[in-house]
């Protein structure tokens, strides 16, 4: 065939322009490293500081994340409504850690405040599985079969009523939760700087997603779920039961996030009823930058952004000077999510499913 | 062993469960009922008069919750005769209002309020008519009352129920609209009408009377006149003789409408045209090629900065141009924009690209309101003093957002044309193929990333216009105005109006935009029912509101098509993957 030449130059100018493209990227992560680290502004105990509130919060997107990655796996679905789930299993935590405070229990020792907290992360669990059930089965199970886009405005519209009926049911105010006295004191190893609070968001999201894990790979349930997510038509076939599959997936991804919620509230110690938003887009990005539909993915691609997020700001940015790069967070989150998508867009860990089937 | 048990008890309660479907009605219709109450809409709303010293807004909502469930509950009753239907009406009413005595009595005993915000005793005082706790009987009376009425009314014959229903809607829609048809009336010679329709908050009694009597007897008159059969009857020149003034007319009132309707309404209509502009771009990019872009305001910032830079006579303007003069730039630095963020991300596909345009926009605020580039955007304090597009006295018709609303409808009207005039193009064919199949696409000689390219560039300049306008309209832009919402917004619109459907976007911006806008009393409460509206529309209508014909057409036989066809594909698929 023949090639027009105005194709050709334009398809050189394409390629120049991601070479371009990439080359920048490298140049800005190499040389504003080495300057920040040149300048020696940092010691290492800030930079274990840093890696260490990076894993936290990494945990707690990872923990988001499945649910995300699960819902698309299966459904090919972007649940917009996830982050809300999240913020609802914030406020079940918050309730319960209040009225538990207020019967003197919380603070009362080491063994009532952990089972205070097991009390917590178990209640919220509930309700956000109770909250996505729900939600699948008025907004989302009626147009299993209909064109991609109606779904996700239906996510987006349930995400909008979460939100708001959080607001009108509790009204627009900023919940703080509770202190529990035995969280907010240190770990007797100095250099970590960390407190015991960290140490329970990172040791229950890993213990949590070990355990779904094993209940997906190893579990007939989670084959089912599995096989479903494979090929939903030859999956009903075989004699699995497509829609409790279905909901399945839902119902273990909202009780990550309900627990996720319980230790954002601990460690963040704020709730309100836009909590769910930002730490929602996060997450699905998290998900996508470990590879969709792909349970380690989503935990990698958790701790990954949630350690850039962290360290970026300061690593890449500080050296260039550039004010407050901390506000600047984002950016860096969004940019690496992008990047990942143009060169690997499978994710971290993902099958190449970006350029053929979604 | 188990099964003997279980056959019994259907035998033995057949009776009880004919009644079944008509009782969980009841149930469903008292869940909402007390929804309703904690979410805050009865209380909050108490204050707020549907018909001035008859019925409050709060009270309204319930009583029509209890109207619907006698309703559906009468459709379902186990026999088909008026007395069981109002009774199983009657009784799901009943079964509602036992749900809201419930919360009064639960809300008695123990203090839900640290907890729930709105189960005040105010709430309680509303649902029991201000009697206390003895009071709890008033709510299932009133359930059962109005279950059963509504239920009555649905066993009618058509010719009396249709009156009936419209008439009941149509004084609630002037109820809920009293407030913004009464201000621009008192102002003009239909005053004393306006006095007679409404109070200052709500209906008049004799004004709902009114209405509810033009409505129903439009309504049962409908059926007599056969305006739709007559005209269609009409010789084939006479019908189409009929057109040209019917549009004449609808052209007066679309050039007409925002005179003497106030600055609110104006404000409202030229919002909605913006959005009207922006939607029949997203209609390119969305409807004929496919793209999900969900980082929309990204390049609706770029014109807004762009205008807001070039005009501004404040302390970060550059060239202190006119509006007119800007606004070239502004589109043209949206579409560059659009092609350098464009380049490195077609190759994505999917939802994997929304996402990735999802970031793009959030990038651009955040940047926008950042210290970083404060020194030139001006960081969270934005960009002020932007000229209007027409410089006129304040007393002039064109000044405020009217003049808004005339250059955002001829926007809207370049980008239709452009739109049009493209769908039939060698490009346009090209985009709808890559909409269809893009392995196809590619295979018939399509250039992927080339057409893509095209066809974000165009939605990225309309959205850039669109952001010009939007500048025009506030005179200032901050960070905070270039949210995923916007972007949000404009994919809804487009969506809920119906895909590929520029009359369509039009009904979508209205729908989304116009109402939220008009309805401001109500708040925080208008985006609850955003979220319901947007799942109700998706639920009852996944073709959108006013689908083009093509497009309904193709969603309908493109899933019978994938009923046959995914049987025979699926198989294969994991080896493609």
């Amino acid at each position: 065939m023949k090639v027009r030449p105005i194709e050709r130059l334009t398809d050189f100018a394409i390629v120049g322009f991601l070479w371009a493209f990439r080359i920048a990227v490298v140049l800005v992560v190499v040389v504003g490293s080495i300057l920040t680290l040149a300048s020696g502004k940092y010691s290492l105990a800030t930079w274990i500081d840093l890696i260490g509130s990076g894993l936290t919060l990494g945990s707690i997107y990872a923990l988001i994340a499945l649910g995300y990655t699960m819902v698309y796996g299966i459904l090919r679905m972007i649940n917009f409504a996830h982050g809300d789930i999240f913020a609802g299993g914030a406020f079940a935590g918050y309730f319960v850690a209040t009225a538990l405070l207020g019967i003197g229990f919380l603070n009362a020792g080491l063994i009532a405040s952990l089972i205070s907290i097991v009390v917590m992360i178990l209640v919220a669990m509930a309700v956000s599985t109770a909250l996505a059930i729900g939600v699948e089965r008025v907004a989302y199970r009626p147009l299993r079969n209909a064109p991609r886009l109606v779904p996700l405005i239906s996510a987006i519209g349930a995400s909008f009523f979460l939100e708001y009926t959080y607001r009108g049911m509790f009204g627009p105010g900023i919940y703080a939760f509770p202190d529990v006295s035995i969280l907010t004191q240190r770990v007797p190893i100095p250099i970590l700087n960390r407190q015991w609070v960290d140490v329970l968001v990172i040791a229950s999201a890993l213990l949590m997603m070990g355990g779904l894990y094993l209940f997906v790979m190893r579990t007939r349930l989670g084959t089912s779920m599995r096989a479903v997510s494979e090929d939903r038509d030859t999956a009903a076939l075989m004699g699995i039961d497509a829609n409790r599959a279905i909901v399945l997936t839902f119902a273990v991804g909202a009780a990550m996030a309900g627990a996720a919620g319980v230790l954002w509230g601990l460690k963040y110690t704020q709730v309100y009823f836009f909590t769910g938003f930002t730490p929602g887009i996060k997450a699905f990005t998290a998900a996508v930058l470990g590879g969709i539909g792909n349970i380690p993915g989503a935990m990698l691609g958790g701790l990954f952004l949630g350690l850039i997020e962290s360290v970026g700001p300061t690593l890449f940015l500080d050296g260039f000077n550039v004010p407050s790069p901390n506000q600047l967070k984002d950016v860096i989150g969004f940019t690496m999510l992008v990047l990942v998508l143009v060169f690997r867009p499978s994710g971290i860990l993902g099958e190449r499913v970006t350029r053929s089937r979604a | 062993m188990t099964a003997v048990p279980a056959v019994k008890t259907a035998s033995g309660t057949a009776a009880a469960g004919a009644w079944q479907p008509a009782l969980r009605i009841g149930l469903l219709g008292g869940a909402i009922a007390v929804y309703l109450c904690l979410v805050g809409i009865v209380p909050t709303f108490n204050e707020r008069p549907l018909i001035a010293r008859v019925i409050s807004l709060g009270e309204a909502s319930l009583l029509v919750t209890a109207l619907a469930t006698g309703y559906l509950a009468a459709e379902r009753a186990p026999v088909a005769r008026r007395s069981t239907e109002t009774l199983a009406g009657a009784l799901a009413g009943a079964l509602g209002g036992s749900v809201l005595a419930g919360l009064v009595l639960v809300g008695s005993v123990v203090n839900v309020r640290a907890v729930l915000l709105h189960a005040s005793p105010e709430l309680y005082d509303v649902l029991t008519l201000g009697l206390g706790t003895e009071g709890f009987w008033i709510s299932i009376a009133v359930g059962a009352a109005a279950g059963g009425l509504a239920a009555l009314s649905a066993s009618l014959p058509d010719a009396l129920r249709r009156p009936l229903v419209w008439g009941v809607a149509g004084v609630v829609v002037m109820g809920l609209f009293a407030g913004l048809l009464r201000t621009p009336m008192l102002t003009t010679a239909v005053a004393p009408a306006a006095r007679f329709l409404f109070a200052p908050e709500g209906l008049q009694v004799a004004g709902a009377v009114l209405v509810f009597m033009l409505v129903a007897g439009a309504v049962a008159l409908r059926p007599r006149l056969a305006l739709s059969r007559r005209y269609h009857e009409l010789p084939q020149r006479t019908q189409r003789a009929l057109v040209p003034p019917a549009l004449v007319l609808v052209l007066v009132i679309v050039l007409l409408f925002p005179f003497g309707l106030g600055p609110f309404f104006a404000m409202a209509v030229a919002t909605v045209a913006i959005y009207v502009l922006m939607g029949f771009g997203m209609n390119i990019t969305l409807g004929l090629a496919g793209l999900l872009d969900l980082g929309f305001v990204a390049f609706f910032a770029v014109g807004a900065y762009t205008v807001g830079l070039l005009t501004s006579s404040g302390e970060f303007g550059l060239a202190g141009l006119s509006w007119w003069a800007a606004v070239p730039f502004a589109v043209l630095f949206a579409m560059a924009f659009a092609a350098f963020l464009g380049l490195p991300i077609l190759g994505i596909r999917g939802d994997y690209l929304a996402i990735a345009t999802l970031g793009f926009g959030e990038i651009v605020r955040i940047l926008a309101g950042s210290d970083l580039l404060k020194a030139w955007l001006g960081g969270p304090q934005g960009i002020l003093n932007i000229p209007k597009p027409i410089v006129v006295g304040p007393d002039h018709p064109l000044a405020g957002p009217v003049q808004i609303y005339y250059i955002a409808l001829a926007c809207a009207l370049v980008v239709a044309f452009v739109a049009w005039r493209l769908r039939g193009s060698r490009l346009g064919r090209s985009w709808m193929a890559i909409r269809e199949d893009e392995d196809v696409a590619e295979a018939m000689g399509v250039n992927l990333v080339q057409t893509k390219l095209l066809a974000y560039m165009l939605g990225g300049a309309f959205a850039g216009l669109g952001g010009a306008v939007f500048a025009g309209l506030v005179n200032s832009i901050f960070a905070s105005s270039m949210a995923l919402f916007v972007s949000i917004n404009v994919v809804a619109l487009v969506v809920v109006g119906g895909m590929g459907s520029n009359p369509g976007v039009v009904v979508g911006a209205i729908f989304l935009i116009g109402l939220p806008e008009l309805f401001r009393e109500f708040s925080e409460y208008r985006y609850l029912l955003y979220g319901v509206a947007l799942i109700a529309i998706m639920l009852y209508r996944p073709e959108g509101l006013l689908p083009s014909k093509v497009t309904r057409r193709e969603l309908y036989s493109a899933e019978e098509l994938e009923a046959t066809a995914e049987s025979e594909i699926s198989p294969a698929q994991p080896a493609a993957s």
